[in-house]
């Protein structure tokens, strides 16, 4: 585990949940919590929870991100309020 | 999506190569996960990736053609297969025992009197309980997804209209 590299990661962490929450596109947005799901498995790798990472990434960044843009195509692509 | 009207889906040779090319290896490799390894985990995880699999496919070559692979009749037998390999299992050791073991207390197996207890309980758990577990994340995941992706008939004007609703409220 080092340090310095759980920082950096965790501050991209911190950026990227922050821009999905504030982006007006939700196809960006989901984009976006798929890149914020990529980090933190990279991050639990990090940290010696191979486990725990491979299980984020094959659950968050590729089933969830598939079924959030299947949902996506049935409705509008720009938030309403 | 919005745009192109109409044209959501088109062929494409090079996406659909690469599909072809890609799912066997997504499939060996969820089956490695599920039992490739000894001892317990892993299951979900395959299940996941097998998923992944059948979503790849569904979103290259269109739904009618995806769910021509994985009916949906098979989605129910292979949810409650799944579901009774990992109960079966487990009530097995209570049957067999005539009721002196406990709920997945693999030793209790008459398995357990060729090879010794310790790989019983790895080939138990590893294979058996986990490609139960496997099979029935697969099918839910691939129901899901095959749930939200599916347009039904005149839908897309209902939503449309409803769209307008919303604005003018």
């Amino acid at each position: 585990m080092i340090i310095p590299l759980d920082l950096i990661l965790l501050f991209f962490l911190v950026l990227i949940a922050i821009a999905a929450i504030s982006v007006r596109d939700l196809l960006a947005a989901i984009i976006l919590l798929g890149a914020y799901s990529f980090v933190i498995a990279t991050v639990y790798v990090e940290m010696h929870s191979v486990d725990v990472g491979f299980t984020e990434a094959a659950v968050g960044a590729g089933a969830i991100t598939a079924f959030m843009i299947a949902a996506l195509a049935r409705t509008k692509r720009e938030a309403s309020d | 999506m919005n745009g192109k009207k109409g044209k959501i889906w088109e062929e494409n040779v090079i996406i659909e190569t690469i599909t072809r090319l890609m799912v066997p290896f997504i499939q060996i490799y969820a089956l490695y996960v599920m039992v490739g390894t000894e001892g317990a985990g892993g299951g979900f995880q395959g299940g996941v990736v097998f998923a992944a699999s059948i979503v790849l496919f569904t979103v290259t070559f269109g739904i009618s053609k995806g769910r021509k692979r994985l009916p949906e009749s098979w989605n129910a037998a292979l949810n409650s297969l799944g579901l009774y390999l990992y109960a079966g299992v487990g009530l097995l050791c209570i049957v067999l025992s005539l009721g002196a073991a406990q709920y997945l207390n693999y030793a209790a197996l008459p398995l357990s009197q060729i090879m010794s207890p310790a790989h019983t309980r790895a080939l138990m758990i590893s294979d058996v309980v986990e490609v139960g577990i496997g099979l029935t994340v697969m099918s839910i995941f691939a129901s899901i997804f095959f749930d939200l992706a599916w347009k039904g008939e005149g839908e897309k004007n209902k939503n449309k209209n409803k769209g307008e609703k919303e604005v003018q409220e």
